[in-house]
């Protein structure tokens, strides 16, 4: 039924469109008209975006829902669309991810709260349509235009320091990404197209490809973020609104995850093998050292960024583990790779939900009481039970605890990682009790205890809008905690036809 | 000599246009000021019927005029097309600015129209007496123009400055150009690039004496650094209804100057010229993104701007391939579009007394108006190069066909200084956004003006969303 819509077109634009239709209706009228304009819009585009889990083939690893017409015959850009089994689940998350956000904006944004709600819904049409491109020029223009609104919205919505932040953020992501695009002129000069898909294909010689997977790397290491180029993150998640740091730590990051396994690794190969042990000594660097850096953060908001920098090493340790788990010689099976690359995608799906909600929370308390200090915390849960229920429970999915989502994909890479080599699993393992000790002493502090002053004395209980947020989000952390496995099938034939693809020498 | 191969029919739009010039002076005499309004009216009304007529005259092959002194082919009329509607816009964001300023005179428009007159015959020479003469008929009137508030201390000292610079570049220029003669016999373009292309003249150290002249000459005119120190006292002197004249359309007269100069003429001497355009690339890549950063004055920070841009533009010519010259011209026509809409919010934002040309002038500018600041907005991301605006497309046509031509590290050189360039220009989109107004007055201006820089504006996104046309039109012209 949904095969002759151009499915992915209207996930694409109608968000964008109703962005331009929120911004035209502006700030001087009721703000609850656009309030709930947004948030019709954010729902349809997610109802629409269902469309595309039900009719997935999962059997097949090729494109689906594809759609192409010549965009700009000139340089053969394409204007071209399509989806497999790891951008499908991550499109799903975005359409899911903004529809919190606009409800958490709700009543807390009150400057040009139109403009606000306008940057998240163009902002989350421009990010589904990065996951969805397949030509490459056609992807690095929703890549760059992405970071606008979410500069705007850090600058005019955020913290004192924002300024700052914002275009530090900015300039970094810019850097990385300029540098990819001149690999990907490149390689268009080289094999005459720009599509994702031919360039998976095309030959390259091993200094062509080491030169095209660093600036590849530039881009995607940014945007991850990995250690050492991780110092933007904490910035602009503590100066940006509690939407902005959502978006920012469920859905951006991913597509630095997302932009390895559709760039890097089957577009340079030989160079991904050759370089492997440097993205996994930068994973288990942010994993073990971003992990203790969480360990003594004052404000919470600092604290999850951190704690997501050392998340998404799994994301990256995961996936260029496999090189390694081929050529172990004790790993007389063979097994792990699919595991470590399913591991890797089911952390960032996991992390979106668990981040989100982590940030979430900070808002609610923030709302409340305007500082992100631990020390201004103690003792929540005497004046906010139910809130309290929830934050605990959100931090032991954080934390990694069995029967939450943050355990399958964690568990997964640890396991594949054993394959590779012992000390890889050991070290990323460490994650466990370091995560545990930064997450849950962090709630010892601020939720328990006496009631530290008269501001959580005063403090109100979730209302039934915050309410709605942390449950819809509980119920996906512990689904996807409990039964993954619908998510593991959607991409299991795409991860097989990576894993084939990537194992193919191009030389 | 016969009348006939004159071939008059194929230079309308100029001869007309020259014709209503010379009427404008005629007539603004005799208006008292109250009515002044009808110079500008049949300013714009000349402009148009002049646009009318060089689109119903469209170039199927090359054609001579004039014995060959005047060519017509598709570069030329894509070229003026730009020019004319450019310069049109020029004119309808300057009026009240002039207005505001008591200096609302004929002499702007009768200015305005014969260094149009000048671009258009620039953009159309063949003969290098020709191609000076218009030269000099643009020159001449900017210089008139920057002057042309005599009462202001920084307009005339930018006007002295201008001309002086200016006049050592015609010199240069002429200089260049007698050597050429001497060494070619003919002033003729294409018997010159014959006489380069055999094999004496391709070794003739004469030739690239020649050359050397030429190209510091194009330099100065243009703004590439080291011959750049002219352009940010004048962008900041000159009222800015006349630094919106000097920054936008005549760029595309001096792109002209140099496919006819450069690749026309002294094509054969490629190997030469790419050496020292590079340099001049890099050179106006790297001081105009840098010093830019340091500018607390908007039309100075736009005049570095324009430098780095500049960069661009010859970086595309140094490519020597087609594809290097239709990016090379795509780039210019962008930006001579993203120009003009950053003068004409500069002039949006001044009134009486009150230039709005520092950079803190814009501060709050969405409090104010959230649609001329995303306007804006959309302006600096397009100059900085963010998709989805025309800019993108620009920087990535020329780095196509930079790479093109395997200088891969040319490409590499480019994007660095935009990763520098991007900071300035988001601290533009920074202050309209994320600081508070100071002044809080509502922007007051004429509908026609808010019209024409919206639609300025959204051109850009427009072009931004799909540049397929433009680029084919870049494209064809050098098939």
């Amino acid at each position: 039924m949904f095969a002759d819509l151009p499915l992915l077109s209207l996930i694409v634009w109608l968000p964008i469109f109703g962005g331009v239709a929120v911004l035209l209706s502006g700030d001087k009228g009721d703000a609850n008209g656009v309030r709930v304009l947004s948030l019709v819009i954010s729902i349809a585009t997610f109802i629409l975006s269902l469309g595309l889990y039900a009719g997935f083939d999962s059997s097949t690893s090729a494109m689906q829902f594809v759609e192409k017409t010549p965009w700009i015959p000139g340089f053969g850009i394409n204007y071209h669309f399509g989806v497999d089994g790891f951008s499908m689940p991550l499109i799903i998350l975005t359409t899911f991810t903004t529809i919190l956000v606009v409800l958490a904006g709700w009543e807390v944004i009150k400057k040009k709260p139109a403009q606000y709600l306008a940057a998240f819904l163009i902002m989350e049409g421009l990010m589904i349509a990065v996951f969805a491109a397949l030509d490459a020029i056609f992807f690095y223009v929703f890549w760059e235009a992405m970071l606008v609104p979410m500069f705007i919205l850090i600058g005019v919505w955020g913290g004192e320091r924002r300024v700052y932040a914002t275009i530090k953020f900015f300039i970094y992501t810019f850097i990385g990404s300029v540098f990819m695009l001149v690999a990907l002129i490149y390689m268009y000069y080289k094999g005459g197209s720009f599509a994702i898909l031919d360039m998976h294909a095309m030959p390259l010689t091993l200094n062509e490809q080491t030169f095209i997977f660093f600036a590849f790397l530039a881009a995607f290491a940014v945007k991850v973020p990995m250690w050492p180029v991780h110092t933007w993150l904490p910035d602009a998640h503590v100066e940006a609104p509690t939407g902005g740091s959502v978006i920012l730590a469920a859905i951006m990051l991913k597509i630095g995850g997302y932009g390895f396994i559709r760039f890097s690794m089957p577009i340079t190969p030989d160079a991904a093998h050759s370089f492997d042990w440097l993205i996994i000594f930068m994973s288990l660097v942010a994993v073990v050292y971003i992990g203790f850096v969480a360990l003594v953060q004052k404000d919470m908001k600092k604290l999850v960024a951190y704690s997501s920098i050392a998340h998404m090493g799994f994301v990256t340790l995961g996936l260029f583990v496999v090189f390694q788990i081929w050529e172990n010689p004790a790993n007389v099976s063979g097994g792990g790779a699919a595991l470590a690359v399913e591991g890797a995608m089911i952390q960032m799906i996991s992390h979106g939900f668990i981040s989100g909600a982590m940030f979430l929370m900070i808002g609610v308390l923030y709302d409340r009481m305007h500082t992100r200090e631990i020390n201004a915390y103690g003792g929540v849960v005497h004046t906010m039970p139910i809130f309290a229920a929830f934050a605990v429970f959100f931090s032991m999915a954080n934390a990694g605890l069995p029967g939450t989502s943050g355990f399958v994909g964690e568990f997964m890479v640890i396991i594949a990682s054993f394959q590779a080599n012992f000390w890889y699993a050991f070290l990323g393992a460490l994650t466990l009790i370091l995560g545990a000790a930064y997450t849950l002493w962090m709630v010892k502090r601020v939720f328990y205890g006496e009631i530290a002053n008269e501001g959580v004395r005063a403090l109100k209980d979730l209302n039934a809008r915050e309410l709605t947020i942390m449950t819809t989000l509980a119920i996906a952390v512990l689904i996807l905690g409990l039964w993954p496995a619908p998510v593991v099938d959607v991409m299991h034939a795409s991860v097989e036809n990576f894993l084939q693809h990537i194992a193919v020498s191009k030389l | 000599m016969t009348f006939e191969s004159l071939n008059i029919a194929i230079a309308l739009p100029e001869v007309f246009l020259l014709t209503m010039a010379c009427l404008i002076l005629v007539v603004d005499v005799y208006l008292p000021q109250e009515k002044r309004n009808l110079t500008y009216v049949l300013t714009q009304f000349s402009l148009i019927i002049t646009l009318a007529l060089l689109l119903s005259n469209p170039a199927e092959t090359r054609v001579l005029a004039f014995n060959d002194l005047f060519v017509q082919d598709a570069m030329a009329d894509a070229l003026k097309l730009f020019i004319i509607i450019i310069s049109f816009g020029v004119f309808v964001y300057s009026r009240e600015y002039l207005q505001a300023r008591n200096i609302f005179k004929g002499e702007f428009y009768v200015l305005g129209l014969f260094s149009i007159v000048g671009m258009m015959l620039m953009v159309s020479a063949n003969n290098l007496l020709m191609l000076y003469l218009g030269l000099e008929l643009l020159s001449l009137c900017l210089y008139a123009l920057v002057a042309f508030n005599r009462d202001n201390g920084n307009a005339s000292e930018a006007a002295m400055k201008y001309f002086v610079l200016g006049a050592i570049a015609s010199g240069m220029l002429l200089y260049g150009m007698s050597i050429l003669y001497g060494l070619s016999g003919s002033l003729n373009l294409s018997e010159i690039a014959q006489a380069v292309t055999n094999a004496e003249g391709a070794q003739n150290i004469g030739m690239i004496f020649a050359l050397v002249f030429i190209v510091v000459a194009l330099a100065f005119k243009l703004g590439a650094v080291p011959f750049h120190m002219w352009m940010p006292d004048v962008y900041q002197g000159s009222p800015t209804a006349v630094t919106a004249l000097i920054a936008t359309a005549p760029k595309l007269a001096g792109f002209a100057m140099i496919m006819r100069l450069l690749v026309e003429a002294l094509g054969g001497l490629q190997a030469d010229w790419q050496q020292m355009i590079i340099v001049l690339s890099v050179l106006s890549l790297a001081v105009g993104n840098i010093i830019a950063i340091a500018q607390t004055n908007l039309k100075r920070m736009l005049a570095y701007s324009t430098i780095s841009h500049v960069g661009f533009i010859l970086l595309g010519i140094l490519a020597g391939t087609s594809e290097g010259y239709s990016s090379a011209m795509f780039y210019t026509i962008s930006y001579a579009l993203m120009s003009l809409g950053g003068f004409g919010v500069i002039m949006l934002m001044a009134r009486q007394g009150f230039e709005a040309d520092n950079i803190s002038d814009l501060t709050g500018l969405n409090q104010r108006s959230p649609w001329f600041a995303f306007i804006m907005m959309i302006l600096m991301l397009s100059m900085a190069g963010v998709p989805p605006t025309v800019g993108f497309w620009a920087k990535l046509a020329v780095l196509t066909a930079v790479v093109d031509v395997d200088l891969v590290w040319m490409a590499i050189i480019a994007v660095f200084f935009s990763i520098i360039g991007i900071f300035y220009y988001l601290r533009i989109i920074k202050v309209m956004y994320f600081d508070d107004a100071v002044d809080t007055r509502p922007l007051e201006c004429g509908r026609d003006m808010q019209i024409a820089l919206s639609t300025n504006g959204l051109a850009i996104l427009a072009l931004g969303l799909y540049p397929a046309a433009l680029m084919t039109l870049c494209v064809s012209v050098f098939n």
